[in-house]
């Protein structure tokens, strides 16, 4: 018969091992969402639609073991920032996947319009912004400091790319008006990107809490271009 | 984990300034014979504040409260060495009477520990003790000090009942009556509350936040979700030693004391 604490920490487990699950899920959802906007798949676009279902049964199912948790063992110290940590990395991750969706979104509008020339900025943003949530994932699973600060560099670069597509966007915009429509879309693809690197420097951020004890801003606030 | 940015870890024992302390407690240990059962404490315990008090059965946190009233002085074999001042004023060594002592620092106990005698009688024994013989006088200390407990609504009408015809939780709150009608600076609370039902904790914890804009409060709680609720300071005590001490939260949120943190957390034994 296991200790009222050895249950406990069975459950802190289980809610790490759920988060993780959910992490993994969402950084599915983002890197195919990219894939069928680049690849102009629409099947693969609406899979990744259809998936935002799932990743939102994943965030109440952490919500509620958490508030479970609360209410039931009435946790302190490490026990306590754990469980407020998970209750909001749950909803960095469940954002994460809206915003895949949103790209996803955009693929399937952007299906049947023709590329002028390969996506080059927004991929690697992708490519960076999935790191951000893949070593924020690992900084949760490792505790490991150094991770937390890959994530808040990969943030500046994530940050610069999203100027750069803006100022190549309105600039094509305003010399060709027929790329208005593309243009728009791709913008905005811009900004769920950089939306979700700041999700990834709060989940980044939320692991320093739980280890330190210490709760503070790790990047500077989004900027959105041309504001 | 390595910091990030700047930042300076609060002293595992953090002293509020002396300035506004009611005890400045340093270096005192306390002997029941040849045990070594508080071993080289030193903290301040705020005015008008409360300070909790936690740890493990047989920690020593019972023996540092009796301390701060000289109940200790009462036991035979106990020996306590360095210093302790209520307000400036040195009240360890024999020059000090322990009841002067103990007339500006009350206590209220575990369980409930009425006389038998009538709730009047109760509240009106310290003022009676100390001289007041006036009806006037005594009536009026009586209804104030129930007041403050917030009792009176509930025996006004039967002041001349015995005071064993209150329920656990009146009888808990007439005792700590009985501490204020000699009118303290300092109320001690050895678990006040481990015999009451919720409801009558309850109670009592909301009293000790609205006795503490008159009175410095220490607790002892085996509780420490007690500490946590009604607590500015808490003190967790070891082996008869205090391991950490400072702001409430910090203690329950972030301790930086790993045997705090398995304490806190439920990791010990």
């Amino acid at each position: 018969m296991p200790s009222p604490r050895q249950t406990f920490d069975a459950q802190l487990h289980a809610l790490e091992q759920r988060l993780l699950r959910m992490g993994s899920f969402v950084e599915g959802m983002l890197e195919d969402s990219v894939k069928a906007l680049e690849l102009q798949d629409t099947a693969l676009a609406e899979e990744v639609v259809r998936r935002d279902d799932v990743a939102d049964e994943l965030d109440l199912d952490i919500e509620t073991s958490c508030m479970h948790m609360l209410a039931l063992q009435q946790p302190m110290s490490k026990d306590l920032r754990v469980i407020g940590t998970a209750l909001k990395i749950t909803t960095d991750l469940e954002r994460i996947g809206d915003y895949s969706v949103d790209i996803a979104r955009t693929a399937i509008e952007l299906a049947s319009e023709p590329f002028l020339r390969p996506l080059v900025r927004i991929p690697r943003m992708a490519e960076f912004t999935s790191r951000m949530v893949r070593g924020a994932l690992e900084a949760f699973v490792s505790r490991n400091a150094e991770k937390i600060d890959e994530v808040v560099n990969l943030d500046d670069q994530v940050d610069d790319l999203n100027v750069q597509v803006w100022a190549a966007m309105t600039m094509e915009m305003k010399e060709d008006p027929s790329s208005i429509y593309r243009n728009a879309h791709m913008i905005l693809v811009a900004r769920y990107l950089e939306r979700i690197a700041d999700h990834a420097v709060n989940v980044a951020e939320r692991v320093q809490y739980m280890e330190t004890g210490i709760l503070r801003q790790l990047a500077a606030s989004h900027q959105t271009p041309g504001a | 984990m390595a910091e990030h940015g700047t930042f300076t870890p609060r002293p595992v024992v953090l002293l509020t300034p002396e300035e506004t302390a009611t005890f400045l407690v340093r270096d005192m240990n306390v002997f029941y014979g040849d045990n070594h059962a508080l071993q080289h404490v030193t903290l301040n315990v705020p005015s008008r504040q409360i300070t909790a008090l936690i740890g493990p059965s047989g920690c020593g946190k019972s023996t540092f409260l009796r301390c701060l009233n000289r109940m200790n002085d009462t036991i035979l074999g106990c020996r306590v060495t360095g210093e302790l001042t209520l307000d400036t004023h040195a009240i360890l060594g024999r020059a000090v009477d322990p009841v002067e002592v103990r007339k500006r620092v009350g206590m209220v106990f575990q369980r409930p520990n009425p006389f038998p005698m009538s709730v009047y009688d109760n509240v009106a024994y310290g003022p009676r003790r100390h001289g007041a013989r006036n009806r006037g006088v005594l009536d009026r200390i009586v209804e104030e000090t129930l007041r403050k407990s917030a009792l009176w609504d509930e025996v006004k009408d039967k002041l001349r009942h015995s005071a064993f015809d209150l329920s656990g939780g009146q009888q808990q709150r007439l005792c700590i009556a009985r501490a204020l009608a000699v009118q303290p600076d300092v109320l001690l609370m050895d678990e006040p509350s481990s015999a009451l039902d919720p409801i009558s904790t309850f109670k009592i914890e909301e009293l000790m936040l609205e006795l503490k804009e008159h009175y410095t409060i220490v607790i002892v709680t085996h509780n420490m979700y007690q500490a946590s609720r009604v607590a500015d300071f808490t003190g967790f005590f070891l082996h008869g030693e205090l391991i950490e001490y400072g702001p409430t939260v910090e203690i329950f949120e972030r301790p930086i004391d790993p045997r705090t943190d398995d304490y806190v957390r439920g990791r010990f034994g």
